[in-house]
């Protein structure tokens, strides 16, 4: 029982890591763009909430734990969302391509990022990393009382706030794009352009908003796995971008319904952290059980193309620019 | 009373005059039908109705006011709606949800309360769409009605029809007529394109007819007849001085028996179609656009899928016996002869590949003749040269990629390429779409000399006046079918016209036996 307790918290915090990069990218793709910069916009998240922080917490003594929060959030939605502003000035009013733009933007978020990060590491000096602890801590309260009542506390109420905050997120998004007009008309920049142009939707200021805010969504993955998941630390060892990658995949896996992701993400988790509570395994076979989520990811597209249902495709325009049809 | 007026509207596309100084009105409460061939400017001068082109000289009146229509939002704003041929609907949304695609963003998406409102309008014009029922799921006439719908939604009290029965079969076709009418008694104006004669005659009041983007005039449909109509739509025969020459040694090269196609969207686009090709002639094909030209030739290639039934004989220069080509793959049909060069919509979508050489592109019909799993670009270049030099191409040199070509250079390429492996058939379609004059007697001669050498060419084209000119039969399609073969040399331009859109029941003119 407690291992099972031990594997489905795991599941949870590595499941909301991704599940924040999954909406963002989501909203995204909604309207019609494949943003592959989802791992370098969840590191611009992480290292801008982690060195904005890091300048408050060693500027004061007594670092107000609200306001060291509320930089964190908002420095990371800043950063990120200036990456997804690239990203969009890029596809939409450059009209480069999709693909190309997004992988550029994952290489320089990582590299930006582990730049500042190890600069960070260097700053805290010799023998020591960086670490906010406040804030950190300020992340990882959760409900004091029930969070270790019993199975059901520890299950669901043992979490820092941004578990929560994604779920909240994710249903918000799932509200906005299927049963408000506006959703109704980001979702028509997305399938057909021609069309909401016709209606009288301006295609670009769509696009950008959507994928801006997307990248914002995106970028509290990042925030989440450094002030949470690591405990306000740095590490350089990649595994945001490899959790980035498994963010896109969810996209897919949920066939581009928000709330889809919530529950999937967390699958995700599980599926991922499983090897470790599988008793006889060895670092080998532990290899291949990390990879059951893009194996499962890989099953549902089968399965997808198979029912040939025309609800579970990707948007018709992903991945095409706009051109206002010229003779 | 005047519900919109032209006043000297003059469009431009880069050279090419798709309006020039059109001026005439629609009155109040009226169905006008807007009658003109392929390219005379019908969609573009509507377009600039619905505010998705603005016009380069002029200026639009509704309601005897001055206005400017920038967008769609302006034009739904002075209740003009439009449904497009090509139609914008969202696939996976319901019928529900289109309605208020871009409407009020700030309003609730209440589901319920937009079925009551079309349940309202289709009470009112004796509709029926479902409102949860999915696009995808919706047969092409559903989707027009939805289209329809989605504009009086909107408030419009002018409506305009792009080509609205092309896609229609005649007893869908009578219920958006009904439909129309009652539009017409509940005081909306019509404006519906099209270039079907009897549709015209059947549902307008009056006809606005225009020619080569130039406005021609306005008749009261009572006063009309079909003949009166085709002569104002095509106009008076133009001499244009094309070479003719004599047919000489006229020899049977396909027999085309009870063709019939059927198109991915279920649609029966040829209808039993039966004519023969002979060398040494060059067969004219003439259609409003989108009644088979395209699939009658792709049929020929082996590109097109043929129904059950019907045959196409291949009649070898030196064969005894004729060879059946229907079900053979279109490279063993190249094979035999017959080639395809064929010039679509975009010139560089199908035939050549924008981003290579010509010499690259010489290669795309017979690549597997390298030496093993290498490719020899050796005879390729030569060839490249070789028609860079004779059809006086203009392009830097043989690799530069023929997307930077001209449209008249790029089309020099792709006939030269088909008529350098001297097929014993050579079938162009839309040859001298685009050119300029010179480029496109270049063309003419190209095909001439084919002729001259025996080929039997088939040419299908838009203008009339060239069919004329060039051809020595000319076969008309209409809905599908082959409505006559015609002979070039004595056909009236009017009677073209008019087989164009109307089915002549009786064969006459030679034709096959």
């Amino acid at each position: 029982m407690n291992s099972f307790i031990t594997l489905f918290q795991a599941a949870i915090a590595f499941g909301t890591v991704i599940l924040f990069g999954c909406v963002g990218e989501i909203l995204t793709e909604r309207a019609g763009n494949l943003n592959l910069g989802v791992p370098g916009i969840m590191y611009l998240g992480g290292i801008a909430s982690l060195a904005s922080v890091f300048i408050y917490e060693g500027s004061t003594d007594s670092p107000s734990k609200i306001l060291c929060v509320i930089i964190a959030m908002v420095s990371a939605f800043i950063a990120s969302a200036l990456g997804g502003l690239i990203y969009a000035f890029l596809t939409i009013s450059l009209k480069a391509n999709q693909n190309v733009c997004g992988l550029t933007l994952t290489i320089f978020g990582g590299g930006v990022a582990n730049f500042f990060g190890g600069s960070l590491n260097t700053l805290a000096g010799r023998f020591e990393a960086v670490s906010v602890p406040v804030t950190s801590a300020a992340f990882r309260t959760n409900i004091p009382g029930i969070s270790n009542a019993g199975t059901i506390g520890k299950l669901f109420f043992s979490y820092g706030f941004m578990v929560y905050l994604a779920i909240a997120i994710a249903i918000i998004v799932h509200i906005f794009l299927h049963h408000t007009r506006r959703g109704l008309n980001l979702r028509t920049v997305g399938e057909s352009p021609q069309t909401a142009d016709a209606a009288g939707i301006n295609v670009d200021r769509n696009k950008y908003l959507a994928i801006c805010i997307g990248a914002g969504i995106s970028g509290f993955g990042g925030v989440y796995y450094v002030m949470d998941y690591i405990k306000g630390t740095w590490a350089n060892d990649g595994s945001i971008e490899k959790l980035g990658w498994l963010a896109v995949a969810l996209v897919i896996f949920t066939t581009w319904k928000s709330s889809h992701a919530v529950w999937g993400s967390y699958l995700f988790g599980l599926l991922y952290w499983m090897y470790y509570y599988i008793p006889g395994l060895t670092r080998r076979s532990q290899e291949l059980f990390k990879m059951l989520p893009y194996v499962v990811t890989l099953l549902v597209l089968i399965v997808n193309s198979l029912r040939s249902g025309k609800d579970k495709q990707p948007p018709k325009s992903l991945g095409l620019a706009y051109f206002r049809e010229e003779r | 009373m005047a519900a919109i007026t032209f006043e000297h509207i003059s469009k431009r596309f880069g050279s090419v005059n798709a309006n020039s100084d059109v001026s005439f009105s629609v009155n109040k409460g009226e169905i006008l039908a807007l009658l003109g061939e392929n390219g005379s400017g019908k969609t573009t001068l509507m377009n600039m109705l619905s505010g998705i082109y603005y016009p380069d000289e002029g200026r639009i009146l509704v309601d005897d006011k001055p206005v400017s229509i920038r967008g769609p939002r302006d034009a739904y704003a002075l209740g003009i709606g439009m449904v497009h041929q090509h139609f914008k609907l969202v696939d996976v949304f319901t019928a529900a949800e289109n309605l208020v695609v871009g409407l009020d963003p700030d309003k609730k998406l209440d589901r319920k309360a937009i079925a009551a409102d079309i349940k309202e309008i289709c009470d009112k014009y004796q509709f029926d769409v479902n409102p949860d029922k999915k696009v995808y799921d919706m047969s092409v006439s559903e989707k027009q009605t939805l289209e329809i719908v989605k504009v009086l939604y909107r408030g419009a009290n002018i409506l305009i029809l792009d080509e609205p029965t092309a896609v229609l079969t005649p007893q869908e076709t009578e219920r958006l007529f009904r439909v129309l009418r009652n539009m017409k008694q509940d005081g909306k104006t019509v404006i519906i394109i099209t270039h079907k004669l009897h549709e015209v005659l059947s549902i307008s009041d009056r006809v606005a007819i225009l020619r080569k983007g130039e406005y021609i005039e306005t008749v009261d449909t009572a006063d009309a007849t079909e003949e009166k109509l085709t002569e104002l739509m095509v106009g008076k025969k133009v001499d244009l001085e094309i070479e003719r020459p004599e047919v000489k040694d006229k020899k049977l090269r396909l027999e085309i028996r009870n063709i019939n196609c059927i198109n991915s969207e279920g649609v029966k686009i040829l209808k039993d179609i039966s004519f023969d090709v002979y060398g040494g002639e060059i067969l004219g094909i003439a259609g409003i656009s989108g009644n088979g030209q395209k699939e009658l030739l792709e049929a020929i290639a082996g590109l097109e899928q043929i129904e059950e039934g019907g045959s196409i004989k291949y009649h070898a220069p030196d064969a005894k016996e004729a060879v059946e080509m229907k079900g053979m793959t279109p490279r063993h049909i190249r094979e035999l002869g017959v080639h395809l060069s064929f010039v679509p919509e975009d010139r560089l979508g199908m035939g050549l590949v924008g981003s290579m050489g010509m010499t690259e592109n010489m290669m795309l019909k017979d690549y597997s003749k390298g030496r093993g799993v290498f490719t020899s670009k050796k005879a390729p270049r030569e060839l490249a040269e070789k028609i860079k030099e004779e059809l006086e191409v203009v392009t830097p040199g043989v690799t530069t990629p023929v997307r930077r070509l001209s449209g008249g250079n790029v089309q020099k390429v792709l006939v030269g390429r088909e008529i350098a492996a001297s097929p014993t058939v050579l079938m162009t379609a839309y040859a001298v779409r685009g050119l300029d004059i010179n480029t496109s007697y270049t063309i003419y001669h190209l095909l001439n000399e084919q002729k001259k050498k025996g080929v039997a060419v088939i040419y299908v084209g838009e203008d009339l006046d060239v069919l004329l000119a060039l051809c020595d039969r000319i076969l008309v399609l209409c809905g599908g079918q082959a409505n006559g073969i015609l002979d070039g040399h004595t056909a009236d331009k009017q009677e073209v016209g008019r087989r164009m859109s109307v089915i002549v029941e009786e064969k006459d003119g030679e034709g096959h036996e």
